[in-house]
């Protein structure tokens, strides 16, 4: 069993280590640093943390405008009322400015779990992909969130990172390699590929072992930059394996799944399922227990999966005639 | 300009002349040849739809070429309809989208403070945008974090887009209301070019707190058919009527 840790901790190492590393780094806050980690850096750098209250949109346009005079501001909040409620000032204050923004969105999904719908953040892959000049992140443990955080703050340009509450399993290590754009294979296979971002990258892996069981050899992608996608990664997918199943914990409008199928429908089509949050608001319950209603479980994936390879087109042999 | 566009927003344009020439003529300290100058004072517009009068000012300051003005709001042109950041030179911030000007304005005064840079940041707001919510947040954060760089207008021509702003939705008493949020609050005929000076050097020399200058305007000043009129708020005038704004506008 791999350690646990939440993937919010490698944020609030990460913006620590920029604390030290790059005086340009700022930090505003709506009120949750607890929540988000910023309080961490907020209690190393007081002078370079900005309290702005629950006041998500006040607080992108300030970073905008803190970004237009040279910082690199880190706007921390729950993801759904930052992206939710100042969706307007990301794209007219951050994106169209091309303001050197990072936002940061913690208790992404369902990982808010008991405090329910309100709080629970579904949709922002979708309303963010749609504006120009956004990096959108989804790391999928606190690893690569810390490195995800570096990155982010390295790289000149809006910069979107979702993040979850809960302890995760480490899944990658120190020295496995992160940038932007990139998607990584964590496990090879030749029969169908599994695009995960976010906490499903680790369902991915649990189902590509159940597939193995039943002799179904899987592709396991990590992919933590929705965009801008990782296209020759995807497409050779999409070649090599004939079959794709996105998962992500996230609604399937959309999303990643939308995003993939965006590429492959116009480059290489191939039969493709998409596991994801089925055009519903969330509920309270705990993140466990939510996951498992809402069919984000290495078992969803798996079911994806068979039934994906049943429908290829190509002329690979099917895999019960390798057995 | 707006009439050679087709449309645009007369009424706004005309009621805040005054506040930017008391800014570009005489308080910022800025310079048309060096529109990047990192110490320059900054002039955010947030009532984006009175970017004609802007582009006229910025212009006639040297900041771009006089004929380009006739491009506004055809395509391909640098003078949008309403403002792209940068576009051209002079132009502080994208607007358009009420009630985002004055967030963008504290976040460039924060950062001046921490960098120990003195310069200031005005930004002009319309009576109407006061109706938005994120005006009053940001008026919060100003006060909470002592933002005395920052120097608010407030460019109240009493009428918006469908009626006096009073029926639409009231925003008074409006200088009890900065004030209550911990702001210095002039109030002002914003026609009078010596009180627009008077109030602006009033404002430096506050310190401690942000002021906000509620400068009481008519909108479509100097235009008699405009003048407090709401179907001029973004209604391009015809050849004819253009020709009587400028005689009238010459004339005064």
């Amino acid at each position: 069993m791999p350690d646990l840790k939440p993937i919010r901790d490698g944020f609030g190492e990460g913006l620590l280590e920029l604390g030290a590393s790059n005086p340009r780094v700022v930090a505003l806050s709506g009120d949750l640093e607890d929540s988000t980690r910023a309080i961490w850096f907020k209690q190393k750098y007081p002078n370079r943390f900005i309290s702005v209250g629950i006041a998500e949109q006040d607080m992108v346009a300030m970073a905008a405008g803190l970004a237009l005079a040279g910082k690199i501001p880190f706007a921390c909040s729950f993801s759904t009322f930052l992206t939710g409620k100042a969706w307007e000032q990301i794209r007219l204050a951050v994106c169209y400015q091309q303001a050197n923004v990072k936002l940061i969105g913690s208790h992404g999904g369902l990982s808010v779990g008991a405090d329910g719908a309100t709080a629970e953040s579904l949709e922002e892959f979708t309303t963010l992909r749609a504006l120009p000049h956004l990096t959108v992140l989804a790391p999928c443990d606190a690893i690569e969130a810390k490195k995800a955080t570096l990155a982010a703050a390295a790289h000149v340009g809006p910069v979107f990172l979702r993040l979850g509450r809960n302890p995760m399993p480490l899944l990658t290590q120190a020295d496995t390699p992160f940038t932007i754009g990139r998607a990584h294979v964590l496990h090879d296979g030749e029969d169908v590929a599994l695009i995960a971002t976010g906490i499903m990258v680790n369902y991915a892996l649990q189902a590509a072992a159940l597939l193995q069981a039943q002799h179904v050899s899987a592709r396991v992608i990590n992919c933590p930059t929705v965009k801008p996608l990782d296209r020759a990664t995807i497409l050779a997918a999409a070649r090599e394996t004939g079959a794709l199943v996105t998962a992500e914990e996230h609604t399937v409008l959309g999303g990643l799944g939308g995003a993939v199928a965006e590429l492959v429908v116009q480059e290489h089509p191939v039969p493709m399922r998409l596991v994801g949050i089925q055009d519903r608001f969330g509920t309270s319950g705990s993140p466990d227990e939510l996951l498992r209603a809402f069919g984000l479980t290495p078992e969803a994936i798996t079911a994806a999966a068979l039934d994906v390879v049943k429908h290829k087109t190509h002329a690979r042999p099917q895999p019960t005639l390798r057995r | 300009m707006i009439a050679h566009a087709g449309s645009g927003h007369p009424g706004g344009s005309l009621s805040m002349v005054e506040l930017l020439v008391g800014l570009y003529y005489d308080k910022l300290r800025h310079d048309p040849q060096r529109p990047e100058w990192p110490e320059r004072d900054l002039f955010l517009l947030s009532k984006g739809h009175g970017c004609p009068a802007l582009y006229a000012v910025l212009a006639d300051r040297g900041y771009f070429p006089k004929t380009e003005l006739q491009t506004l709001r055809r395509y391909p042109t640098r003078l949008q309809g309403h403002p792209e950041r940068w576009s051209p030179p002079g132009v502080e911030i994208a607007a358009g989208s009420l009630g985002l000007g004055l967030s963008m304005a504290n976040g460039f005064a924060w950062a001046a403070k921490a960098d120990g840079l003195r310069r200031r940041i005005y930004c002009v707001m319309g009576d109407g945008e006061m109706q938005e919510g994120q005006v009053w947040e940001a008026a919060m954060t100003a006060a909470h974090h002592h933002l005395d760089n920052v120097c608010g207008i407030v460019d109240a021509n009493g009428v918006q887009q469908n009626a006096p702003v009073a029926q639409v939705k009231n925003i008074e008493p409006l200088a009890q209301k900065w004030t209550a949020c911990g702001w210095h609050a002039l109030e002002i005929n914003g026609h009078d070019i010596t009180q627009v000076l008077e109030a602006y050097d009033a404002a430096e020399r506050t310190t401690g707190q942000p002021t906000v200058v509620i400068a009481r305007t008519v909108k479509g000043k100097g235009v008699s058919f405009m003048e407090g009129q709401p179907g001029w708020h973004g209604v391009a005038p015809t050849t004819e009527q253009l020709a009587k704004a400028l005689a009238e506008l010459n004339h005064a």
